[in-house]
């Protein structure tokens, strides 16, 4: 067992795990965060896709041992318990981006990612192709792309929960 | 229409917990001191097992237990079974092989459960597993359904001689000779429907509590109809007495028909958690996943059409080799019959249709109903033959088959079915529009200056939903009646919790159903619960699949909200001094006819519990309702997709340059939800065509093991969907619904197929078409295409 600091969601938590331990374990076995989905074995499908110091990860392929001091936010940390959804969680539920809801917390967050990578003026193209990484086989994807430009635009207007997420 | 009712786009009431990554999926449920299982599997298609040493796994770190098959016998649990009885032509019942929830003695396909091991971490039964001595004598195999029936092919199960499990039959065969003798045109075509994996997003998993105290289980697990899976887990696998099992469905990430069936793995669970007198779960990892979920389709066919002169169909006749796999899954049998021969009319007069199908064991996984089940299949070999029979004869082919659609209602076809509803002119018609059918001529001359082929194609299908009339599926074999319940409870303040025995898994049962009662009772849908997916809570139901959640789950809660408002029109009589027959229920409002005086929801229903305005002797205290519904007939959703594509002929790349998808579900209680439904479908479908499928080698090695080498259709396979509907009420279920959830899946191959051969020229493509297929074909013509 070896010990590992970092923070998950502005809380700062230490966990001693087996050195084997992936991030998405970690999150979900010893923080009970259950927000982040398994999907495959192969770090295919995108289901485990967290923050990790601002860039989107597959949670699935990084060890929980490489993120001594990292910063991570899933996706029960991206808007405030409290306060108002982040837009692209919003968007979402408007476009009706979701079906089953398994693959949809690492959508979010993707879709998050691909704002702050490509702006907030999406084409569906653009949205497709970098989407490359996520499966979903509910929605044909057709109202998850509705809801990325939609998300996009909404951030634009930088809500409190926005910032926090940014 | 209310802004919360029938035909409102309700935003969805189960979204806050998914957005926010506060759903409940089985392995987000953890209880005290649970301990974790691990299979043993057979990396071999077809063995005897000589020896199991359990030595070694069972003295390493954490490890509790480690079973194995002939512990499972030794304790008397019984084996897997198929529910539905199909008969071959010469009366003879199939032929079910044992099934095992552990092998014992002999696997019959890779994955097949041999030992499993329980240890207080994953981790450390993952490791145990390896320490497993298995003692395999390897047998020849066959994966192939095609191969299996032949002289020479390895023998699976003792039971069923040349792997034969039935040789079924449906239709008059004299009478179809005769019509293709009268046939001005015959079209011929050799169909393979391939082999594909239903790949929800969230794996199967089970977790398995066993209480000393009560004698009682409780089981959470990934299931679309939990009580199914109780009474088969309690009468057939004799697990646990039925009152004595507790199943819970909680969020189940998508199920395409793989989670209805019940599996090894929960029957296990729930074995081993008595025997290691600890909570055990089991979660699937997407590799075990291909290797144990039931796949789906895998149809080899020869189909014919003949047509007279003027186009019209004379008659069809289809053979069919069905694999279902190295065991018969639950409703496996029923899937390649009733379930696709009878759907084999299309949207057309057909005087005269045979069908024969063999069903056959290989040492594959398992299959049985993917999405649509059977229809996909019957309709791909519809729209192919009509299609290829248009280009055929040199007819339109919206033409042609506008010419041969029934247009007539009730309509009996020659292969069991009553269609009851439908306008499939005016499906085309709008699709075509939508489509501009028009405009492709000069679409396809501007893309070949681009040196790309543009082709078009159509599937105008139909299916059979809202399964079904408990009679009638009866007679045809199934061990289950296929009704569903419901109770509606309204609390004092007002509010109502609606149990249902469908169970949802992405369709949104909770907005729908709320949107229901909302519209029935004049109550906001917040103020309406729907409860679902426990066997302690909902008496009973038959669970989700075949588009059944709306015509029958919603018609059964109808049924429930009459009895509602029959007894809470008695207690406004009490509460308002008016005769019952005077009292007039709408917008939430009781009021006496004729008068000024009124009563709210919330007064009547206040009063039904408190009791003061009526004596207990004329009128029970409460109100809480149930009502158990028997569908009278299937639904029949149907519809026109087309389906425009641009082949690049240097790679043989395929893509979907536009999707117009008219359909007719009858009457639409939530249409951003239908819609939805349809998009999901339509990429499914577009999977089969363009990417999906599962490949075995010679030896039964599954190649296409994971999502590395299978290909899910991702974001840049589907293109912007253009989805609109017609609507014929339907008239079998007091709502009018027909159910929307195949019809995509069951449309789209056959469109995009239409589509590639139309642009390709040559009708010699199989699915999927990968850019390798089509450019193969391409070559295979032996000349170049010609631009326009």
């Amino acid at each position: 067992m070896a010990a590992v600091s970092l923070t998950v969601n502005g809380t700062p938590v230490t966990a001693d795990v087996d050195p084997r331990t992936l991030l998405v374990q970690l999150l979900r076995e010893n923080l009970r965060l259950t927000g982040t989905h398994v999907g495959c074995d192969t770090s295919q499908c995108g289901a485990c896709v967290v923050q990790v110091d601002g860039k989107a990860v597959k949670s699935c392929t990084v060890l929980a041992l490489q993120l001594e001091g990292a910063d991570v936010l899933t996706i029960e940390g991206l808007a405030a318990p409290d306060g108002p959804l982040h837009p692209m969680q919003e968007a979402f539920r408007e476009n009706h981006g979701l079906q089953c809801g398994y693959c949809t917390p690492g959508m979010i967050i993707t879709a998050v990612d691909i704002v702050r990578r490509k702006g907030h003026e999406l084409d569906d193209k653009t949205i497709r192709e970098e989407l490359e990484g996520n499966i979903c086989r509910c929605t044909g994807y057709h109202n998850i792309v509705k809801a990325i430009a939609a998300g996009a635009r909404a951030m634009q207007g930088g809500g409190a929960a926005t910032k926090a997420a940014e | 229409m209310t802004a919360t009712g029938i035909g409102a786009a309700v935003r969805r009431k189960e979204d806050q917990r998914f957005i926010t990554g506060k759903g409940h999926y089985t392995d987000d449920i953890n209880r005290p001191g649970q301990a974790y299982a691990y299979f043993v599997r057979s990396p071999h298609a077809h063995a005897t097992i000589k020896s199991i040493d359990v030595k070694d796994a069972a003295s390493m770190p954490g490890v509790l237990r480690v079973l194995t098959g002939a512990e499972l016998a030794a304790d008397k649990i019984g084996g897997l079974i198929c529910g539905w009885m199909i008969h071959s032509k010469d009366g003879s019942p199939m032929k079910m092989a044992p099934h095992p929830a552990i092998a014992n003695g002999k696997v019959c396909h890779v994955g097949d459960q041999v030992a499993v091991v329980v240890a207080e971490t994953l981790a450390q039964a993952r490791d145990a597993a390896e320490k497993v001595k298995v003692d395999y004598a390897v047998l020849p195999a066959v994966a192939d359904p095609a191969a299996a029936q032949r002289q020479g092919a390895a023998q699976i199960h003792d039971v069923a001689p040349n792997n034969t499990i039935y040789q079924w039959h449906l239709g008059d065969p004299k009478a179809v000779d005769a019509a293709f003798k009268a046939a001005k045109h015959i079209t011929k075509l050799d169909i393979v429907n391939n082999r594909l994996v239903p790949n929800a997003m969230e794996p199967r998993a089970a977790l398995a509590e066993y209480d000393t105290g009560t004698g009682a289980f409780t089981l959470w697990n990934t299931t679309q109809n939990p009580h199914v899976a109780r009474l088969v887990i309690a009468a057939f696998i004799g697990m646990a007495p039925e009152h004595k099992l507790r199943v819970i469905a909680p969020d189940v990430g998508g199920g395409f028909g793989s989670k209805i069936f019940i599996y090894a793995e929960e029957v296990v669970a729930l074995w081993a958690a008595k025997r290691v007198g600890r909570p055990v779960k089991w979660v699937s990892d997407r590799s075990e996943a291909f290797l144990t979920d039931a796949h789906g389709r895998d149809h080899v066919t020869h189909a014919e059409m003949a047509f007279d002169a003027d186009g019209k169909i004379l008659g069809l006749r289809a053979k069919t080799i069905a694999n279902l796999g190295a065991y018969m899954s639950t409703f496996s049998s029923s899937v390649p019959t009733y379930l696709y021969a009878t759907l084999l009319s299309g949207q057309y007069q057909i005087p005269q249709i045979y069908c024969e199908v063999d069903a056959v064991y290989t040492n594959t996984v398992p299959v049985d109903a993917y999405r649509g089940a059977g229809r996909p299949e019957a309709t791909f070999v519809v729209e192919r033959l009509i299609e290829v029979g248009a280009r055929e004869m040199g007819q339109d082919p919206a033409e042609l088959r506008r010419k041969n659609f029934i247009d007539k209602f009730p309509h009996q076809t020659p292969v069991i079915m009553t269609y009851d509803a439908g306008d499939y002119n005016a499906s085309l018609k709008k699709a075509m529009e939508l489509a501009d059918y028009k405009g492709f001529a000069k679409r396809k001359r501007e893309a070949a200056r681009h040196g790309k082929l543009r082709g078009i194609g159509f599937s105008t299908y139909i299916e059979a939903c809202g399964i079904a009339p408990s009679q009638a599926v009866g007679s045809l074999g199934a061990g289950v009646g296929l009704w569903e319940s419901a109770e509606v409870r309204v609390n004092p303040t007002g509010s109502v919790e609606v149990l249902t025995g469908s169970h949802s898994h992405g369709q949104g049962h909770e907005t729908t159903f709320a949107q229901l009662v909302s519209e029935r009772l004049g109550i906001p849908i917040e103020n309406v619960s729907v409860v679902h997916g426990d066997t302690d809570k909902v008496q009973f139901g038959m669970g989700t699949y075949g588009s059944r959640s709306g015509a029958v789950g919603m018609s059964a809660i109808v049924k429930a909200l009459d009895k509602v408002e029959a007894k809470a029109k008695k207690v406004a009589a009490h509460l308002l001094e008016a005769a019952e027959g005077d009292i007039e229920f709408k917008d939430g409002k009781f009021s006496v006819a004729g008068t000024d005086k009124s009563a709210a929801w919330g007064d009547v229903t206040l009063n039904a519990y408190i009791a003061h305005k009526f004596s207990g002797q004329e009128l029970e205290p409460g109100l809480k309702e149930g009502a158990f519904y028997d569908p009278t007939n299937f639904t029949f959703p149907a519809g026109c997709h087309i389906c425009e594509v641009e082949v690049d002929p240097e790679t043989g790349n395929t893509e979907i340059v536009a999707w117009s998808a008219v359909d007719d579900f009858g009457v639409i209680v939530n249409p951003m939800i239908v819609e939805g439904q349809v998009h999901g479908g339509i990429a499914q479908g577009i999977g089969q065509a363009l990417c999906e499928g599962a490949v075995y080698d010679k030896d039964g090695q599954l190649v296409t093991g994971s999502f590395m080498d299978y290909a899910m259709p991702r974001a840049n396979h589907v293109p912007t969907l253009k989805v609109a509907t017609t609507v014929t009420k339907c008239p079998s279920n007091p709502l009018g619904i027909k159910g929307c959830g195949e019809a995509g899946a069951i449309a789209a191959p056959a469109a995009v197929i239409n589509a590639i051969t139309n642009a390709i020229g040559t009708e010699a493509l199989a699915m999927p078409a990968t850019p390798q297929a089509v450019w193969a074909a391409l070559q295979k013509l032996n000349r170049m295409p010609r631009a326009a």
